[in-house]
Order: structure tokens, then sequence, then C-alpha cells
């Protein structure tokens, strides 16, 4: 029986070695990515936020409701023109699929607007915006950095404000649209 | 035959139980010692924050993990895709403890963790913006597996479920192949920049039902050399 408890004990070591070794310890959920092909080359690929139920948070000096409540907006002097947003961030089918940050600032000539999208399952990606209003009331940035699936791609994207046009009284007051026009930086040279 | 079926499974307990401790105490996963930013001689930023969620501006996850939301209304990150994520945003505090800037941390856990060769991994981005600077972007894989085995371990394994002591390392594993984050400029002074960081964490006290009680981050950022410096450096060999 001591026999049987040692072959017990190497199969248990072997099993649980296996288990982990097979087995993913992280599984990432995946939404399929809905991307159309660009005329000039590159993918295009539409996100958005609906307002105000996927703002996480609204960081900015004077608030009169801060969000999320309980939020305390450091008063130092330093922060008193950044304003930061957070958003959770969804798909062309509406399905959340990452979380974004919009950072507007102005320190006197200049202004900045940057925004950071996360996708779990894919990457990151950083876009410096161009601080003034295209026709039709877009804003056109440039991809400056991405990681993981977004690594080695160069290429720009448009924020634009949607109100809402349906009559519905759940629907959202409009949604941040942000469309990605990116290009793989082997396939542009 | 029965008695040679229970010998056969509380083995194979026992040799499972083995095979965690040896895991968790696996002499050949070394941990990673000096920070390569350590030696460097060029100029460094650093950036200290607080790594205690109550401590932050906003801190969200699924909510349903050992660190809870902050503020305790925030939205939760509880949809599939996102529910292994983490988002943060703090004040960031220069060497002398004055407000530097602003820092938005995106965390996931990563799908490359490999428990067997010591890697517990986290992707992570930085958004840094510092208003008399510019902003940066910070793009990194985390391994947490010296933290999990020394801190997050005993504390679970402790009867009052917590830890207190001086934890010290860095976390940042990659992808820059001295195991450095990769930095990138927006704007500003950093505008064009490519840089390389380091972000580390030292704990206090952890508590294994509310996460990190006492504990500071730091992020440590190197800025390429100027002519100046390589002229001195010339010089000075």
């Amino acid at each position: 029986m001591f026999k049987t408890f040692i072959v017990g004990i190497v199969l248990g070591i072997a099993a649980a070695a296996a288990g982990l070794y097979l087995y993913p310890v992280v599984d990432q959920h995946r939404e399929a990515s809905i991307v159309s092909v660009a005329a000039n080359g590159g993918n295009i690929e539409a996100f958005h936020a609906n307002v105000p139920m996927d703002r996480i948070m609204i960081g900015a000096p004077g608030q009169s409701t801060a969000l999320p409540a309980g939020l305390e907006w450091p008063a130092d002097e330093m922060l008193q023109n950044v304003r930061v947003e957070l958003f959770k961030i969804r798909d062309a089918r509406d399905a959340v699929v990452g979380v974004a940050a919009r950072t507007s600032a102005s320190n006197g000539a200049t202004e900045i607007i940057d925004w950071m999208l996360h996708l779990p399952a894919r990457g990151s990606v950083y876009v410096n915006m161009r601080p003034e209003s295209l026709p039709g009331g877009y804003r056109q940035g440039e991809l400056r950095a991405g990681s993981r699936e977004f690594n080695q791609w160069s290429g720009r994207m448009t924020e634009r404000w949607v109100p809402n046009s349906s009559a519905d009284e759940e629907a959202p007051a409009g949604r941040i649209e942000l469309v990605t026009t990116f290009i793989g930086r082997q396939e542009a040279t | 035959m029965m008695k040679f079926l229970i010998a056969l499974v509380l083995g194979a307990l026992t040799g499972a139980a083995l095979f965690v401790v040896a895991l968790i105490y696996n002499p050949f996963v070394a941990d990673r010692g000096i920070s390569p930013l350590a030696v460097s001689q060029s100029e460094l930023v650093a950036l200290n924050f607080s790594a205690v969620p109550s401590d932050t501006l906003v801190f969200t996850n699924d909510g349903n993990s050992a660190q809870k939301p902050h503020p305790e209304k925030v939205l939760q990150l509880w949809e599939a895709p996102v529910r292994r994520t983490s988002a943060m945003a703090t004040v960031l505090r220069d060497a002398r403890s004055q407000t530097a800037g602003i820092g938005v941390k995106f965390s996931s856990l990563s799908e490359r963790t490999r428990l067997l060769q010591g890697d517990a991994l986290v992707d992570s981005v930085w958004y840094v913006y510092l208003p008399k600077q510019g902003s940066l972007f910070i793009q990194q894989s985390e391994n947490y597996w010296a933290f999990l085995r020394d801190v997050s371990w005993p504390a679970i394994r402790s009867g009052a479920n917590n830890w207190k002591g001086n934890w010290v390392g860095d976390l940042t594993d990659g992808p820059g192949v001295l195991g450095t984050a990769v930095v990138t400029g927006g704007t500003g002074a950093f505008q064009g920049l490519k840089m390389e960081g380091v972000e580390s964490l030292i704990a206090r006290a952890y508590s294994a039902d509310r996460g990190p009680i006492a504990a500071e981050g730091r992020l440590l950022i190197e800025l390429p050399e100027t002519d100046g410096d390589a002229e001195a450096t010339a010089a000075a060999d």
C-alpha cells in the first residue's frame, strides 16, 4: 500500500504540472473585431462611448457634481487646467471591448488633447489629437505609440460628438465616436 | 482494493500539494536583482504615487477582487472583455512629494502568464501628464510573481490574513531587452522622445482581504542623453 501511495504522489505531481502547463491561467474574452479596409490601405475600426452611462470619471476642477460620487479632485494649482475623463469603450455592435482615457489640458499657448485606448485582449494605443476642430465636428489625431497588437502600427484617429437622435427615453444623451485608421509600418513603407 | 484506491488518491493529493509548495518556493526562479536604470548615467524622472486604491483619485475593477473600487460608487468593469482589467487615475508626485502631474494606468491580466516559469504577468499602460513638461505613454509587462510569493502568500498563510514588512521590487519585466518599459513622449518637452522606464513597488502592509494597506509605487523614466551629456561623458572617459 505504501508503494501505491508513492505512485499516487508521482501521479499527483505529474497531473498538477500537466494541468498548469495545458490549462491557460488567463484567458481574456474576445469580441470579434469589426474592421473594414480603407481605400488607400489600412484597417478602419470604430469605437464609441455612450454618454453618460459609459463615463467612469470626470476629473476636473470646479465640477458641481463629482463623477464618480465621492471623487475629490486635487485643489493643487498645478492641475487647474487639466481635465481627465475615463470611459468604457464599445465596438460597432455596442459591446464593451475596453477602456479609454481622454486628457485635455492647456498651459497658455498650447492645448493638449490625448487619448489612450486599452483593449485587454489586443493591446493599447496612444493618440495625440490636434486641438482644432475640422468641418463636421471632427477632431483628428496621430497614433504615437501602441502596444502588443498595435506595436508596429501607424495611423490616425478621429473623435466626434454625436448627439442622440432617438426618442427612446433610455437612450444616451449622445456618444463619443472614435474611428481609427491604422496601417502596419512595414506595409506603409 | 478499496484501501489501494484510497492510498492512490491520498498520494495524488499529497503530490499535488507538494507540487504547489515546490512551485511557490522554486529556487530556479531567480529574483531580478538590481534595476537596469539604477546604474544609468542619464537624467532620470522619478514619479511617486500611492499604490493603495483608497488613496487614488479613482480605482475600478470587476468589483469582486481583493482591491475594492474607489470611490465606492465608481462604475465597475464587469463586462466579460474588461473583467480582468483595472483602471486607476492618480496624482503623481516628484521626489520632494510635490504634485508633478496626473497618471492614468490600465492593467489587464496577461495571457502570457506561465506560473511554471514564475511569470505572473500583467499587461499595463500608463498615460502620464506633467503640466510643466508634457505627456508620456508607458507600455510594459509587469511580473507580480515575487510580490505574490513574498507578500500575498504570507498574508494568506497568516492567521490574521495580513502581512507587514518592507518589500521593495521592480514590477516591470519588459518589453525592453533589459526588462524595461517602453516610454514614448507625446507632447511638450517629451515630444518625439523614445525612453525607457521601470515601475517599482514598496509594500509595507498587505491584507489578503483588502489588498495593499500601505504601499507606494514609483515610475522611473530615463531621459535620452543630450549632446551635452554625451560630450561630458566622453570628456570624463
